[in-house]
C-alpha cells in the first residue's frame, strides 16, 4: 500500500516535470520574447537584442527553462511586464475567488449528482427518469457561456433575484458573506458539471442495483432506505472519485469561461486578459497551475480509491 | 469426451432453426437503424449540413457589407432573424458560421482520431518500454488543460478553419490513443494476427491492414463525441474572442457579439445561434450513444 502510494507520487512528479518542459517549450516557440511588448512595436532591433540579452531571453530555451523552474521552486513565477508586478502577487490576490467558484461548484455538483443518479437508477425507465435524463442531456450539450447567458436573462434581468458581474477581487470570507452576485456564476458551473456527473452516476447505480449483495440485503428484510443509503451509495460513488479527478481540466476550462462571462476577478479572467496582452509569464504560470491541479486531482482520486475500496489495492 | 462436452453436444440444436449468418457490420447497422433517437440525431446533423452548405445558395443575406441604417433590427421583412450590430443578416451569418463550426468539428475529430489511432496502435503493438513511454506521453497530454493551450496557440497564430482543426485535433488524440491501444493489446494475440506475422507481414502492414481496421469500431464511436467536443471548443474560442475573424464567422463569435446587448433584449442575436450549437452537439452525442450501443455487442439488445 505504502509502496503503491510512493510509486504513484513518483510518477506524478515526473509527469508534472514533463508537462512543465512541454508547456515552456511550446510557449517559448509561440512567444520567444516579451521584448516587443515591453519596448513597443516600433522599437529598434538593436534595442530589442540588448533587452533580450539583459533579461536572458537570448539564451537557449532549455537554459531559460532551468532558470525558470529553479525560480518556481523558490515561489517566483516570473514578472508580468504588462501589469508591472510579479505573477506570484497577482495570483495571491486572486486565487481565493477562483478557488471559491470552482470548489463550490465541484462540491455542489457531487451533492446534487449523487442523489439524482440514484433516483434515476431506482426509478429507471419512468417519466421522472426520462425527464432528468433529457434535461441532463441538453445541459451536457450546452456551451457554458450560453447557459450562463440564459441564467442571467432569467434570474438577473427578468426576475431581479441575483446580480451578475463581479468587478472586484474576492476573498473566501467576502464570497461567503455576500452571495448575491455569486449565485449565478456558481450555478452555471455547477449545472454544467452535474450534467456530466449524473450520466455516470445513473449507469453506475444501475450496475450496482443488479448485484447480488443488494438482493441479499433486500431479502434479509433491510428497509429500502438502508439498502440505498448504506449499500448502494458507497459502491456506486466509488467510480465518481475517479471521475472527479478526471473532470478537473474541464472544470478549469468552465471556470475560465464563467469568469470571463461574469467579469469575475479570478485567475481565469487574469489568464484571459493575459492572452490579449501576450503576457507570457501569466499564461505559463496559469497553464502550469492547471496541469498541477489536474495531476494532483488524479493522484488524490487514485489514492482515495485504494483507501476506500480494499479490492483495488494494487500494491 | 468429458461429461460436460457430452452434455453440450446433446443441447446443440439439431439444425433447421439457424438463421442466415449476418456480418457484424449489418447487425450493427440494423441495431442503429432501429434506434429512434439515433435517427433523430442523424436527421438533425443532415439538416444542419444542408442548412449551412446549401442554404447560402438559395438565401442571400447581407453578411459582408456593414450597413449602419439597419443595425440591431428585429426579425422582419428582409431579415427573417434580424440583424446584428454591424447590420449583418443573422440568418445568413448562422449559415456561414454553421459551415465553419461543422467543418472544424469534423476535421478536428478526424485529425485527433487519426493521430490517436496510429499512436495507440504503435504503442500497443510495440509493448514493453516503448509502450510504457508512449503511454506516459498520453498521460502528460491528458493533464494539460487543453483549452488553455489551444487558446494560447490560437491567439498567436490566428484562427482559420484549418489551424483551429489542427490545434484542437493536436490536443484531443489521447482518448482515441488509449482506446486503440486497448483494442490492439487484445487483437495482437489473435490467430489472424499471428498468421499474418508468420506470412511475413511487416509492422506497418500489421497496423494498417490488420489491427486498425479491427479497432475502428471504438474509434468511430469516439469520433462522434470528439466532433461534439470540438464544436463546443470552437464556440468557446469564438466566445472569448479568439475564433475566426471577418469575413469568416463562427457561432461562438456571433453569441459573443450578441452578449453585449443582452440588457437591450436583442434576443435574436443570442437564442437562435445558441440553440443551433446545442442542437448540433446534442445530435452528435445521440448518434455517438447509439453507435456505442450497436458496436458494443454486450449492450446489444437480444
Amino acid at each position: 500500500m505504502i509502496g503503491y502510494i510512493v510509486r504513484r507520487i513518483g510518477t506524478a512528479i515526473v509527469v508534472v516535470l514533463l508537462i512543465s518542459i512541454g508547456t515552456f517549450a511550446l510557449l517559448h516557440a509561440v512567444f520567444p520574447s516579451p521584448a516587443l511588448m515591453v519596448l513597443g512595436p516600433k522599437s529598434n532591433i538593436v534595442v530589442i537584442n540588448a533587452w533580450n540579452k539583459q533579461n536572458g531571453f537570448d539564451q537557449p530555451w532549455i537554459e531559460q527553462y532551468l532558470r525558470y523552474i529553479g525560480n518556481v521552486f523558490k515561489g517566483d513565477f516570473g514578472y508580468s511586464y504588462k501589469q508591472d508586478q510579479s505573477v506570484t502577487s497577482m495570483f495571491a490576490s486572486r486565487w481565493q475567488g477562483s478557488a471559491y467558484l470552482s470548489g463550490a461548484s465541484l462540491v455542489l455538483s457531487i451533492v446534487i449528482a449523487l442523489p439524482i443518479g440514484i433516483y434515476q437508477a431506482v426509478k429507471r425507465n419512468t417519466v421522472g427518469d426520462y425527464t432528468v435524463t433529457s434535461i441532463a442531456f441538453i445541459l451536457y450539450a450546452m456551451p457554458v457561456f450560453f447557459l450562463g447567458l440564459i441564467l442571467i436573462q432569467v434570474f438577473a434581468l427578468d426576475l431581479h433575484w441575483f446580480g451578475y458581474g463581479i468587478g472586484r477581487t474576492l476573498t473566501f470570507w467576502q464570497a461567503l458573506s455576500d452571495p448575491h452576485d455569486l449565485v449565478l456564476p456558481v450555478a452555471t458551473l455547477t449545472l454544467i458539471t452535474v450534467a456530466g456527473f449524473s450520466r455516470y452516476m445513473r449507469s453506475q447505480s444501475i450496475d450496482v442495483l443488479a448485484q447480488d449483495y443488494i438482493k441479499v440485503s433486500r431479502a434479509k428484510g433491510l428497509p429500502e432506505r438502508l439498502v440505498l443509503g448504506r449499500h448502494l451509495v458507497r459502491n456506486a460513488s466509488l467510480p465518481m472519485v475517479t471521475l472527479i479527478g478526471l473532470s478537473i481540466p474541464s472544470l478549469l476550462a468552465g471556470n475560465l469561461i464563467t469568469e470571463s462571462l461574469f467579469n469575475y476577478q479570478g485567475l481565469g479572467l487574469l489568464f484571459y486578459e493575459s492572452l490579449g496582452n501576450a503576457d507570457y509569464n501569466v499564461m505559463l504560470a496559469y497553464t502550469l497551475l492547471g496541469a498541477l491541479l489536474t495531476v494532483i486531482g488524479n493522484l488524490v482520486a487514485d489514492i482515495a480509491l485504494t483507501v476506500a475500496d480494499p479490492r483495488i489495492r494494487l500494491a | 469426451m468429458t461429461s460436460l462436452d457430452i452434455e453440450r453436444t446433446l443441447k446443440l440444436p439439431d439444425g433447421g432453426d439457424i438463421g442466415p449468418v449476418q456480418s457484424g457490420f449489418k447487425l450493427a447497422f440494423r441495431e442503429f437503424a432501429q434506434n429512434k433517437l439515433a435517427i433523430t440525431g442523424l436527421g438533425i446533423l443532415v439538416f444542419f449540413v444542408v442548412f449551412s452548405f446549401l442554404g447560402p445558395v438559395f438565401y442571400h443575406g447581407n453578411i459582408l457589407v456593414s450597413s449602419l441604417l439597419t443595425t440591431n433590427s428585429p426579425p422582419g421583412a428582409g431579415a427573417p432573424l434580424g440583424t446584428n450590430n454591424q447590420g449583418f443578416d443573422e440568418l445568413g451569418m448562422l449559415m456561414k458560421g454553421g459551415q465553419a463550426s461543422l467543418e472544424v468539428g469534423f476535421y478536428a475529430a478526424f485529425f485527433g482520431a487519426a493521430i490517436g489511432s496510429i499512436f495507440g496502435a504503435v504503442s500497443g503493438l510495440a509493448g514493453g518500454l516503448v509502450d510504457a513511454v508512449m503511454m506516459r506521453i498520453v498521460d502528460v497530454f491528458l493533464s494539460i488543460p487543453y483549452l488553455f493551450v489551444v487558446l494560447i496557440v490560437a491567439v498567436r497564430y490566428g484562427a482559420s478553419v484549418l489551424s483551429l482543426s489542427l490545434i484542437i485535433g493536436g490536443f484531443t488524440w489521447q482518448v482515441p490513443a488509449r482506446l486503440v491501444r486497448g483494442e490492439v493489446l487484445s487483437l495482437r494475440t489473435r490467430d489472424f494476427v499471428s498468421a499474418a506475422r508468420v506470412a511475413g507481414a511487416r509492422r506497418m502492414r500489421l497496423i494498417f491492414r490488420h489491427l486498425l481496421p479491427n479497432a475502428m469500431g471504438v474509434v468511430i464511436v469516439n469520433v462522434t463525441f470528439q466532433v461534439a467536443d470540438a464544436i463546443l471548443a470552437v464556440a468557446a474560442l469564438g466566445f472569448l474572442g479568439f475564433g475566426l475573424t471577418y469575413p469568416n464567422q463562427d457561432w461562438g463569435d456571433m453569441l459573443s457579439s450578441g452578449t453585449q446587448y443582452i440588457q437591450d433584449g436583442y434576443w435574436w442575436q443570442i437564442y437562435p445561434v445558441g440553440i443551433c450549437i446545442v442542437l448540433v452537439v446534442m445530435a452528435c452525442n445521440l448518434v455517438g450513444d447509439a453507435l456505442r450501443d450497436s458496436v458494443d455487442v454486450r449492450l446489444r439488445r437480444r
